[in-house]
């Protein structure tokens, strides 16, 4: 698919003369520095001048001075052709991570881009990377990018953001020289003279040059004889060294260098400004509409003031199309980011685009990492964490917190998000499954599936609770499977969170499974004591009990499974404290937690010390109390009413 | 016509080529035509009657390329010399930018000469130009026939330019002096640039 370099042409065997110094001495720069100095390099000529011969060179060189290199060249078409082959066989990602990962690469003839839209995107996607990742890229055309037909802005812009060099015809000396070289390639004695009356003549390219020697090396070898110049001019039809001892004087051409003369006097300078400045303005591609409105004006008007605004909304134009280009590619490129005379359409285009990238949901704040309770159980997973911020998107991806409900994966996976969040440039997005796919259906019901997958195609993290709720919703799954690979690719951090393994979790696509199981599966188990230690205390002491070790050790010995169960008897006997207007102490918890016996004694207490006929039930508001534990059928009763 | 454009940024300039039948005006053109470079030129345009003598006009588009940011184009004409082509001589006239005369320097050609001269003058005034206001030069062709033949061109300057505008003497047909007259009048119309003149 590849061509390979030709190795005739490297830079030794190219002739240097006036026409290709530039392009030959940029080439050469390139090759000993890609991607540092001249990035773009982009070289244009016309045809046989030996544009290819130095795109080759320059790959030959760069890989003599560093053999490791990675340097890939191919015309145009050849590009295409591989792009074509790969989007055919479902390769698109692989064809651009290949060409990615190009540390030089060389792509001749691209004036082909023209008319081309869909490889011109792809160009300019490749061009970006490869710009970003530092890696070189060298362009030859027939023509300067602006003369390309139909090439996208963005790409003249990234074309001739680099340096942008021509070649030339040869001059005598050059043809002389090259000449010269071609005839000791092919072991050819020439009579002398013969060169220099041939490279007289003028050529307009180089392989029409050396087909002249070709002419004369085969004729010299038929008749056997040396021809002489003479006999050279003669088979060639090269007129008598002509125009050298007598140069017609060019009267058109110092006719027009008069004109421009006296035009240059007549146009006002004010004039000749504002004609600079839109021939400038017009290269980089914007409109200049406005400036050619002052042209018409009899009076020089403010023009200095004028040119300025222009080029304040130009740059205004510049920030909001590189702002829009960051949140949705597709969305830059417009026209509308081109013209300052539609600035405001232009500010408004950026606004929809913002407004369209609103971030996605980001970490809840109650969730603070510092408030998560460790031990045994989780510390695993915690360590698994730590990891991962220090190094997010690298080190494990994804993370997977597995664990049965209740045992602090949510409070954990937002606590990361916070984490992540801190970070300069951070765009969080945690949410849980089920309002994922909500926002997925809303989008797909509104018609801005697009906008909803850029939001998170931006994100620098993508966190998920309850991943398991994705079971058998396609859609999701697909658009999942496209966000992780991006995520994974991009070593953007992904944390999920599932009750059970991976491995074990029904209708989700194997795609989506292998990509989970493939990161770090990291178990919460029940809360071990430890644990519930931790949590009956800051509970209490959220609620203003400052506990005592018999509360705390009573309480953490109480075998719930869940952080949401210690939760829930931690409330119960807070309720039950207020209640009956006593400090909880572990004597109370005992009697709220503790059966039959502990309630048969809290409510004798209760009426005893208030005074006031209470429920003793009434207090503890918790769902799982049977209504026929009830004492009294009254209360029963009322129970049932509410 | 519109000498200069600022919304396209184009300059046009319309040089009419005008004198007396037979003085040479199809001739400067013809060798203009040879020196411009074929990319420059648009096609000549010639309306000839079978004698070879202009019944129309003849037409030449040239391309000047960018100047100071302004594409320039000059479009010269010529006219039937022949008196009796007086109506076609108004109509290549009209909206002209700049003029040309061409004299004959033959001492004979004279009093035709200053009759043309004076048909220009008219013709202009039906078209509401004053003559004084346009740009003009002469020019003495045929500087090459014998001195006996021909007047000089300080005989010619007394003769018929009496506003003392530009003069050149020529051989149209060597090419002597062609390039210096149309450069005069390109100066003498593109310096009316500066006073803003858009026709």
């Amino acid at each position: 698919m590849t061509s390979a370099l030709n190795p005739r042409y490297s830079l030794d065997t190219l002739v240097v003369g006036a026409a290709n110094r530039l392009a030959a001495t940029a080439g050469r720069t390139v090759a000993e520095n890609p991607g540092s100095a001249y990035n773009p390099l982009f070289i244009y000529s016309g045809s046989g001048l030996g544009k290819t011969h130095l795109l080759m060179a320059i790959g030959h060189q760069a890989k003599k001075l560093a053999p490791a290199l990675t340097v890939e060249y191919l015309t145009l078409d050849e590009f295409v052709e591989a792009f074509h082959a790969a989007v055919a066989a479902g390769q698109g990602d692989a064809f651009r991570s290949r060409f990615q990962n190009v540390d030089l690469l060389l792509l001749d003839d691209v004036q082909f881009l023209a008319d081309r839209k869909e490889m011109q995107a792809e160009l300019l996607r490749l061009t970006e990377a490869l710009q970003a990742a530092g890696h070189q890229i060298v362009l030859t055309s027939d023509r300067p990018p602006p003369e390309i037909a139909d090439l996208d802005e963005r790409l003249i812009s990234r074309f001739s953001g680099g340096l942008v060099v021509d070649i030339g015809p040869p001059d005598y000396e050059t043809r002389v020289a090259i000449l010269r070289r071609k005839a000791e390639e092919r072991g050819a004695t020439l009579a002398g003279g013969v060169i220099e009356a041939v490279s007289a003549a003028e050529f307009k390219n180089v392989r029409e040059l050396i087909g002249v020697l070709n002419r004369l090396v085969a004729y010299q070898a038929t008749t056997g004889a040396p021809l002489d110049a003479a006999e050279a001019r003669r088979l060639l039809g090269i007129a008598a060294a002509p125009a050298r001892s007598e140069p017609a004087p060019d009267e058109f051409g110092d006719f027009v260098s008069d004109v421009a003369v006296t035009v240059g006097r007549a146009v006002e300078a004010w004039r000749a400004r504002v004609a600079e400045a839109i021939l400038r303005w017009e290269g980089e591609g914007y409109r200049s509409g406005r400036l050619e409105a002052l042209l018409e004006h009899e009076t020089p008007p403010a023009v200095d003031d004028a040119i300025r605004a222009y080029e304040r909304d130009v740059e205004r134009l510049r920030a909001l199309e590189a702002e829009v280009a960051q949140l949705d590619g597709r969305a830059a490129g417009q026209s509308v980011f081109r013209d300052p005379d539609r600035l405001a359409e232009a500010e408004e285009t950026a606004a929809d685009v913002r407004a369209g990238v609103a971030p996605p949901p980001g970490p809840s704040p109650a969730f603070p990492l510092e408030s998560f309770a460790v031990g045994p159980s989780n510390r695993v997973a915690l360590r698994a964490v730590q990891e991962v911020l220090a190094q997010p998107g690298r080190r494990y991806n994804p993370l997977v917190l597995v664990g049965p409900s209740g045992t602090g994966k949510t409070h954990l996976l937002h606590a990361v998000g916070l984490e992540l969040a801190r970070r300069p440039g951070a765009a969080v997005a945690c949410l849980s499954a089920p309002a994922f796919v909500d926002e997925l259906i809303a989008a797909i019901d509104g018609n801005r599936v697009d906008w909803w997958r850029a939001r998170y195609r931006r994100a620098t993290a993508l966190l998920l609770d309850d991943i398991h709720v994705i079971a058998r919703k396609e859609r999701t799954q697909e658009e999942l499977f496209n966000l992780f690979n991006l995520f994974l690719d991009q070593e953007r951090q992904l944390v999920c969170t599932t009750p059970g393994h991976p491995n074990t979790l029904s209708g989700v696509e194997e795609r989506i499974v292998s990509r989970l199981a493939g990161g770090l599966v990291a178990e919460l188990g029940e809360p071990d004591r430890e644990v519930r230690r931790t949590v009956v205390e800051r509970l209490l002491r959220q609620n203003q009990v400052e506990p005592d070790a018999a509360l705390l050790d009573y309480l953490a010995d109480r075998p719930e499974d869940s952080v949401r169960s210690v939760a829930g008897m931690v409330q119960r006997c807070l309720d039950a404290a207020a209640q009956q207007d006593q400090p909880l102490r572990a004597g109370l918890a005992r009697e709220v937690l503790e059966g039959e016996a502990g309630q048969a004694r809290r409510r004798a207490s209760g009426f005893r010390t208030s005074g006031i006929v209470v429920s003793s039930a009434g207090g503890v508001r918790s769902r799982e109390k049977m209504v026929w534990d009830w004492p009294d059928i009254t209360e029963r009763v009322i129970e049932d009413g509410r | 016509m519109s000498l200069v454009n600022f919304t396209t940024r184009e300059i046009t300039c319309k040089i009419v080529y005008y004198g007396p039948g037979r003085s040479g005006k199809t001739t400067n053109l013809h060798y203009i035509y040879g020196r411009v470079p074929e990319a420059r030129r648009g096609r000549m345009v010639s309306l000839a009657t079978q004698t070879d003598r202009t019944l129309f006009f003849d037409f030449l588009p040239i391309d000047l390329g960018t100047i100071s940011g302004f594409t320039t184009r000059f479009q010269l004409y010529t006219v039937p010399g022949q008196v009796y082509y007086n109506a076609t001589r108004r109509l290549v006239l009209h909206g002209a930018d700049g003029v040309v005369f061409v004299a004959d320097s033959q001492a004979r050609q004279l009093d035709e000469n200053l009759e043309s001269l004076q048909n220009l003058q008219a013709n202009l005034l039906e078209l509401g130009v004053d003559i004084r206001t346009l740009p003009v030069v002469l020019q003495y062709n045929k500087q090459d026939l014998p001195r006996d033949l021909v007047l000089l061109p300080a005989e010619l300057d007394d003769a018929m330019n009496f506003r003392g505008v530009p003069s050149f003497p020529s051989d149209a047909l060597h090419g002597v002096g062609v390039f210096e007259t149309l450069k005069g009048i390109s100066e003498l119309v593109l310096r009316r640039l500066a006073a803003g003149a858009t026709a």
